[in-house]
């Protein structure tokens, strides 16, 4: 079993916490004058997302985690799994809705996505920062409405459903931030 | 215990000789230094240097020192962990108050506010107790960080004012449910209050210690190599300095009795087995001139890394020392 030292921690090494794969965000080193030495640690849990602090004492060691992160680009769905391929390999991976997560919100096919695999399975997908999608349904926007007016819900090719200005038409392609869900211009192309 | 597997490999970027602290920075470090020297020599300290590789070595609990092979033979010497013991010899030989700044050096010590290597500012006032000594340190450290003056408070009130507890009246099972209810987990630490009391104030307390604040009277069991309180026994007459939550310093009203300072060197070596470590042989020199006499006197040790940091408003110690360790 492969393991790290609290003095080889830092931000980024994958570990195993309580039987979950994480990764480190934040490394302290703590030393009371006359004490014991610890360790207080930010550590991401790759399942879920969510971030926790935990101390441990400076010298013990933890497991490391098998967990490598590829560039893989969408293919197609099921409905059962989604299907990642890796361009150089033509090597297939399927994930399951659970490692999805709201990145179904933002898949477009032949597009690069980022997914991390524990033990040579996928367990989460991050989408680029921004994505082009086309917009399949929305209000038709009113005459004399200008970029600085309202806003209103635009349903975009994968089913998400993000706010637009009114001056957006159906079946324009707007760019669109991944990480809060939010419009940010038309595309350029 | 053995490291099957190296931490991943950080590639070595084609600018890996440069120094990490800013020639600004290594400039205003300099002045600081100078700044230092001056409060001193204006006040007929003595500066001294004393050996940073020595026969003997600290038997703290928690402290281990790099060792070294110099002699070619079997001997094994040690780089000092501070200049302590040296400058008490100095004391017991009437050189009067003395001052110091050099490099110290621990094992395993390296993070944002850690090199194993650092520069320790270390000072002895002859005739002086650890009050007296706080109100000359309050005055050197508004001169380097133009703050305010610093606020006093004791061990038993910080503890009191931010986690409601009274650290000489508590267990292990109190300050386990604090810790908890601090969202801090039990790291593997057993019974032992001290080490929980560590715990918690390094995780809960020192965050809040943001204006310059000197706390003293840490409980016995804490002393170190201060003088049991002589009003109430259940304290020591030892201080740590903080500022914008980082500690900074550590003195002692010092002990000069060395029947107590033999049992604590031994106390302390009984602790380093239970922990796994190695004893460390008694230092008979310090407690020949222990015998011999130490006057009276408080001393203290001050991190010069972080206090030019701080004054520097810089995140790191990175920031101010020349070469790191990943650099050295």
């Amino acid at each position: 079993m492969a393991t790290y030292s609290t003095n080889q921690f830092k931000g980024g090494l994958k570990i195993i916490l309580d039987g979950n794969p994480s990764s480190i965000v934040e490394n302290e080193f703590v030393k009371p004058g006359k004490g014991q030495a610890f360790n207080r640690v930010k550590i991401r849990n790759l399942l879920n997302g969510r971030v926790i602090e935990k101390t441990f004492k400076s010298g013990e060691s933890v497991e490391a985690a098998d967990v490598i992160e590829s560039e893989l680009n969408y293919l197609y769905n099921d409905d059962e799994f989604w299907y990642f391929m890796d361009n150089s390999s033509y090597e297939q991976i399927a994930v399951g809705k659970a490692a999805l997560g709201d990145c179904e919100n933002w898949l477009k096919e032949n597009d690069p996505y980022t997914v991390t695999l524990w033990n040579d399975k996928a367990i989460a997908v991050e989408p680029p920062n921004f994505v082009n999608l086309k917009i399949t349904e929305t209000d038709p926007g009113l005459k004399g409405d200008t970029a600085q007016g309202g806003s209103k819900p635009a349903t975009l090719e994968t089913g998400a459903v993000v706010r637009v200005p009114l001056f957006i038409l159906e079946g324009e392609v707007i760019k669109v931030d991944t990480r809060n869900g939010e419009y940010v211009s038309r595309a350029k192309d | 215990m053995v490291n099957m597997s190296p931490a991943p490999k950080t590639e070595l970027k084609i600018d890996h000789w440069q120094p990490t602290a800013s020639k600004v920075n290594l400039q205003a470090r300099a002045k600081i230094i100078q700044a230092i020297r001056q409060f001193f020599i204006e006040r007929n300290v003595l500066e001294v240097e004393t050996p940073a590789l020595a026969q003997h070595t600290v038997s703290d609990p928690y402290l281990d020192s790099i060792q070294c092979d110099a002699t070619g033979e079997e001997a094994t010497l040690y780089l000092q962990t501070s200049p302590e013991y040296h400058m008490k010899r100095l004391l017991c030989a009437d050189s009067g108050s003395i001052f110091q700044m050099c490099k110290s050096f621990r094992v395993d010590e390296q993070g944002r506010l850690h090199n194993p290597e650092f520069t320790m500012l270390e000072w002895y006032r002859v005739g002086f107790d650890h009050h007296q000594l706080m109100d000359e340190m309050d005055d050197l450290l508004q001169l380097v960080l133009q703050c305010n003056h610093a606020d006093r408070m004791t061990y038993q009130q910080v503890f009191q004012k931010f986690l409601n507890i009274d650290p000489l009246h508590t267990n292990s099972a109190e300050l386990k449910h604090c810790a908890e209810n601090n969202g801090v987990n039990d790291p593997g630490l057993g019974e032992v209050i001290d080490d929980w009391l560590m715990l918690l104030f390094s995780c809960c307390i020192e965050p809040h210690l943001q204006p310059l604040t000197f706390v003293y009277d840490y409980p016995a069991s804490q002393s170190a190599l201060a003088r049991v309180n002589e009003a109430d026994p259940r304290v020591s007459d030892r201080f740590e300095v903080y500022y914008q939550g980082i500690e900074l310093a550590n003195g002692f009203y010092e002990l000069a009795n060395v029947k107590e300072q033999r049992q604590r060197f031994i106390h302390n070596n009984k602790a380093r087995l239970a922990n796994g470590k190695q004893a460390v042989a008694l230092d008979e020199m310090l407690l020949s001139a222990l015998e011999h006499g130490l006057p009276k006197c408080a001393g203290v040790a001050l991190g010069i890394d972080r206090l030019v940091m701080l004054a520097l408003n810089c995140n790191s110690i990175n920031e101010v020392i020349a070469f790191n360790f990943s650099k050295a």
